[in-house]
């Protein structure tokens, strides 16, 4: 019996192909519910372009860039909320404040640089994500009732901040309009932030640890807690950055729309959870990636876009998000089913 | 060994706390020595889950200290104890389900590369060498989600080694494992001791506390009572310790006298789950159902009893045909099911002590549909005072009592609908031993009284001693039926696990 090893063995002791292979297999398991999401957002795309080509014409890829950019933005910041089973029904009203700062930002500092606006607008979002995340990890309520009540609190504080007023195009500097549309490689701008937002936050939950922490407080609290994770700041963090991509969303939708009033991203939340849920994340918590999330929303926004071309009436629109959303979940629960089958190995209980 | 004296690595020091008014702990002192397994024994709420968590650092302290190789130290957090070198392995697992085997072990702690990012290949390596260490065979890659207990217990055990922990305490580990699994975990323990670990083992079994042991620490009521050398100690001794007063016996079944069959149960099928179950039960006899976790036992009687449905099969009592996957109807034909998991299955913990114990006959208890709490209370204390059930109010929650009075409920609950049948699944699984033995001696009364009894146990001791026939199953199948006399821990085992004698036998 040796004693324990005291300096971690430095030399590849176990054969490296099998494991290789493993890998590969829990990688793709992993997988191959974003990549239905992401199948389904092609099959849709290719049949609506065969039924009418226009739907693929410049323009029309420019709005399906564009319409996805805000909802996206908002399900990977939803996405990280929910991987810690909590949720933030604020996100809506959070747009919306954002949105309806940088405009007044813009009347009130007619000189105010582009960058310091946006930043600012971020930050209403930070401060939205901070008292929510300070509401849900001091005072123990769930997250659901938190949110629910800064959903109404903070649309509150935006109509009584717009007083019924609206801030247009011609109030906010052509520099920030032009950020809504100038196109990089052919992309629209905000479209390529969001695909940044996207590749950075998925990478950070991936491959850092406090962001493998945050899948393992939405599995199991209790031990997260007894495994020395400071549960407390990773979630009060899942629901700053939340905070602030909303914000994010709301500069965004501020610069591509031009028109802000007190009822931006009004009702936005459920799209949001819908988004999330329909690209794999579990309500229950601990599963789930923002690629899925986004998927999610690209998803959602395409089937928006595309239902008119169908000449399907736009009356059916929520009836097909609903059924996409119960579609996601029994496929989720199905497959969950199959692997825990497969992982508890054939033939133990077999009669 | 070493010339100079060698400084336990963990000892407490005169350790007391208290919640509320409760006082856990009041005064206990324990040292755990590098390549010794102490056992901590005691009966429920003697305080050994209270000093547990302390040590886990989940507690504090009010009074006392806590040395780590002779120095006072402070946990404030679970982490200082993991810095310290403690590892514990709770009752409840502590696993994220969500998570890979490997990440569970390295959670909180991964490896890193230069780029702070998680070095996942240095995470496997590890992983896959402590696993070697283990002799245990697992993908690290696969998420804990659907694990047994037992492996579940080995990854908690792999976390452990990874951390290189000194000190590895262990809360009643064996409590959901079968034999084979047990005997395992022991092997990994004594392992872990003979190179230089410090194990704090936590059971209410005696046959396992003896069989791995060092050291016995006995606790009473918060208290130490006294730690001796296990070879200097007999199962009797340390039992009177526990519980301070004469156990008579652990087993006090008494000869029934056995009536008409009662219970019929033949060809019994529930795809993929049980096969081709048959037995019968007479009146005054205790059947145990006998077996590993998992074998199928607890699913036989939930599909008798009409909770689950079954494939082929007849269930007969006293003679007449019982409908499948009907639960009302074999209440009325007097069958009771007392469980497995009482918090889950056998009660509703956040209601009173009386709800619970009189919610299977609520209809006889209400007038125009209206529950009246008298005659609630009134049935509730009868039965109460004739299960010995402790309680402080019976308007209490039901939360509050201790694990074996909680099961008393239970029993109480089932007993007032006058059953013909009584089916108790795991009817002693983490209660202490006094009331143990109260459970056995109320059931040995109960088939005096002629009730038919199949009970579904893990215990083999309580099997052997409460039995007066046994039946064996394994993978879904009786692969024995054994009588009281024939029925010895070899013989249980083997058709437990599906072998023959000679298989066995290396």
């Amino acid at each position: 019996m040796n004693p324990p090893s005291p300096a971690p063995a430095t030399e590849v002791s176990t054969p490296g192909a099998p494991p290789e292979k493993g890998v590969r297999r829990a990688r793709r398991q992993r997988q191959v519910r974003e990549l239905g999401v992401l199948l389904a957002v092609v099959v849709l795309i290719v049949t609506t372009w065969m039924h009418n080509p226009g739907f693929l014409s410049p323009q029309g890829v420019r709005d399906l860039f564009l319409g996805a950019t805000v909802l996206s933005v908002l399900a990977v910041g939803q996405a990280l909320v929910l991987i810690t089973k909590n949720v933030d029904l604020s996100v809506g009203s959070v747009m919306g404040l954002s949105a309806f700062g940088t405009g007044v930002l813009f009347v009130t500092f007619p000189g105010l640089p582009v960058p310091v606006a946006m930043a600012a607008g971020v930050g209403i979002g930070v401060l939205c994500g901070l008292a929510n995340g300070l509401l849900v990890t001091t005072v123990q309520v769930p997250a659901l009732v938190v949110t629910l009540g800064t959903l109404y609190a903070y649309r509150g504080l935006g109509h009584w901040w717009a007083d019924g007023g609206q801030i247009n195009a011609h109030d906010m500097p052509d520099a920030f309009l032009y950020l809504g549309r100038v196109s990089v490689l052919g992309v629209p701008l905000p479209a390529a932030i969001a695909a940044l937002v996207i590749v950075v936050v998925g990478f950070y939950l991936a491959r850092y640890r406090s962001g493998r922490e945050l899948y393992a407080i939405g599995s199991n609290v209790e031990a997260a807690r007894l495994s020395g994770i400071p549960v407390g700041s990773r979630v009060m963090t899942a629901f700053v950055v939340n905070g602030a991509l909303a914000g994010l969303a709301g500069v965004l939708f501020a610069a591509r729309y031009g028109t802000v009033d007190s009822t931006v991203g009004f009702g936005m939340e459920l799209q949001v959870v819908a988004a999330a849920v329909v690209g794999g994340v579990a309500i229950a918590g601990g599963v789930g990636t923002v690629y899925g999330a986004a998927l999610g929303a690209i998803l959602l926004t395409t089937i928006t876009a595309a239902l008119p071309i169908w000449q399907i009436n736009q009356f059916w629109h929520q009836a097909v998000v609903g059924a996409l959303i119960l579609a996601a979940i029994s496929l989720d629960r199905l497959l969950s089913l199959r692997t825990a089958r497969k992982l508890r190995g054939g033939g133990a209980r077999g009669a | 060994m070493d010339p100079e004296p060698v400084l336990a690595p963990l000892a407490l020091v005169d350790v007391a706390k208290s919640f509320g008014s409760v006082r856990a702990l009041r005064g206990l002192s324990l040292e755990l020595h590098a390549g010794e397994i102490h056992a901590l024994v005691g009966e429920n709420g003697a305080g050994k889950s209270t000093l547990v968590k302390m040590i886990a650092g989940i507690h504090r302290p009010d009074e006392g200290q806590l040395l780590v190789d002779g120095r006072p130290t402070e946990f404030t957090a679970p982490v200082d104890a993991q810095r310290a070198g403690v590892a514990v392995i709770h009752q409840e697992p502590t696993l994220f389900p969500d998570l890979s085997v490997a990440e569970n072990i390295f959670v909180g702690r991964h490896p890193r590369t230069r780029m702070w990012t998680i070095d996942r290949a240095r995470m496997r390596q590890e992983t896959e060498e402590a696993f070697a260490r283990l002799g245990v065979q697992m993908d690290p890659d696969r998420p804990t989600r659907g694990l047994s207990i037992a492996d579940q217990q080995l990854v908690e055990i792999a976390k452990a080694l990874t951390r290189k922990a000194r000190v590895l305490v262990m809360d009643e580990p064996t409590a959901a494992l079968s034999g084979v699994e047990a005997d395992r975990l022991f092997e990994v323990a004594r392992t872990l001791r003979d190179s230089g670990t410090a194990l704090l083992f936590i059971s209410h079994r005696f046959d396992e506390v003896f069989a791995l042991c060092d050291r016995i620490t006995v606790v009473r009521d918060g208290a130490f009572v006294s730690c001796d050398l296990t070879a200097d100690l007999d199962v009797d001794t340390v039992v009177h310790r526990m519980v301070g007063r004469e156990v008579n016996t652990l087993y006090p079944k008494e000869d029934a006298e056995q009536g008409n069959t009662l219970l019929e149960v033949k060809g019994l099928t529930r795809e993929g789950v049980f096969a081709d179950v048959s037995f019968s039960v007479r009146a005054g006899e205790i059947v145990a159902l006998a077996g590993l976790v998992g074998a199928g036992r607890s699913e036989v009687v939930r599909a008798v009893f009409g909770v689950d449905h079954y494939d082929a099969g007849t269930v007969h009592v006293g003679g007449r045909a019982l409908p499948p996957g009907r639960s009302k109807a074999a209440m009325a034909a007097g069958i009771a099911l007392v469980p497995e998991d009482r918090r889950q299955q056998g009660l509703i913990m956040e209601s009173s002590v009386q709800r619970n114990a009189t919610s299977t006959r609520r209809r006889s208890l209400s007038r125009f549909g209206l529950l009246v709490p008298r005659a609630e209370r009134a049935a509730a204390n009868d039965w109460g005072e004739r299960l010995q059930l402790k309680f402080g109010d019976l308007a209490d929650q039901v939360s509050t009592l201790s694990g074996g009075n909680q099961q008393k409920v239970v029993l109480a609950k089932w007993l007032s609908t006058e059953p013909q049948v009584l089916f108790v699944d795991e009817p002693t699984r983490g209660i202490d031993v006094g009331t143990k033995a109260e459970v056995h001696r109320l059931l040995s009364a109960l088939a005096g009284e002629g009730l038919a009894i199949v009970m579904v146990s893990s215990e083999l001791p309580e099997v052997l001693g409460m039995a007066d026939r046994v039946l064996v199953m394994h993978e879904g199948r009786i692969t024995a039926e054994l009588d009281r006399d024939e029925a010895d821990e070899e013989t249980v085992m083997y058709a437990a696990t599906g072998q023959r004698p000679s298989e066995v036998t290396r």
